[in-house]
């Protein structure tokens, strides 16, 4: 799946962007972020209900695909600010953390490692 | 062996803010030199962890990451206040972060376990009252 069918599969909307589209490797959800840095995979989409600065940190670091703020989370602007500075895409969604990794994993997005 | 790379980093207590961009900079250097993006992943978490210690657990130090022909080095050295118990530290789920940290999704015990998780060779001294020193390898 490319992150641009993720968009539309969760109701997303885009809160930092890149023209990149792509491919979703895998699927993770957890607030942990060390436990995220542990298990955090290239190409990964992370849902998450954290929105500070290190957030973007581990997803950079990770090389992850996207992060997703469920339940129509609001990330705070020098967090997006720093996501637009290293190209990390950051998606809203409306569903809960728990439907949107079932959907993810409905249209076979795996679980990440 | 002659280093390719010497770089210092400093990192002050408490500043979440640019935790994480000595990590960056040593990751993006690293590229640069073509090294695998395994060994380029495996050196991201363990640096991300031990900047984020010296951020929520030291009172400031500082990251020694030296890239030769065969590995890089990253060392980290703190001005205090030490760990007590090491044995207890490295154990998976223990952590003494505070209520800050916490907040911010860290302090799961998690860190020092990924550090040595993640680097071919991992040590740690520690005195109560002087400091702490982790010294990691990574073979290229």
């Amino acid at each position: 799946m490319k992150l641009s069918e993720l968009i539309p599969l969760i109701d997303a909307t885009v809160l930092a962007g890149t023209d990149a589209d792509p491919e979703i490797a895998c699927g993770y959800t957890c607030d942990l972020l060390s436990w995220v840095m542990a298990h955090g995979a290239p190409g990964m989409a992370w849902v998450t209900v954290q929105t500070h600065l290190n957030v973007i940190a581990v997803a950079v670091l990770s090389e992850m695909a996207c992060v997703i703020l469920p339940e129509s989370i609001d990330m705070e602007q020098e967090s997006l600010d720093k996501a637009r500075a290293e190209g990390m895409t950051v998606l809203r969604s409306p569903l809960p953390a728990y439907e949107i990794c079932g959907r993810l994993y409905a249209q076979g997005v795996p679980a990440g490692a | 062996m002659e280093g390719l790379i010497h770089e210092e980093y400093y990192v002050n207590k408490g500043d979440y803010v640019t935790a994480g961009s000595a990590s960056a900079d040593m990751k993006r250097k690293l590229r640069q030199l073509g090294v695998s993006a395994l060994v380029l992943r495996r050196l991201a978490v363990a640096s991300y962890e031990v900047e984020l210690n010296l951020v929520i657990h030291s009172l400031g130090g500082k990251l020694i990451f030296d890239v030769d022909s065969t590995g890089v080095t990253l060392i980290s050295t703190d001005k205090g206040p030490g760990i007590p118990d090491i044995e207890m530290a490295m154990r998976e789920g223990y952590s003494t972060a505070n209520d800050e940290a916490r907040s911010l999704g860290f302090g799961a015990g998690m860190g020092l376990p990924n550090m040595k998780r993640n680097a071919d060779e991992f040590s740690i001294e520690s005195q109560p009252g002087v400091g702490t020193t982790i010294t990691m390898r990574f073979l290229l």
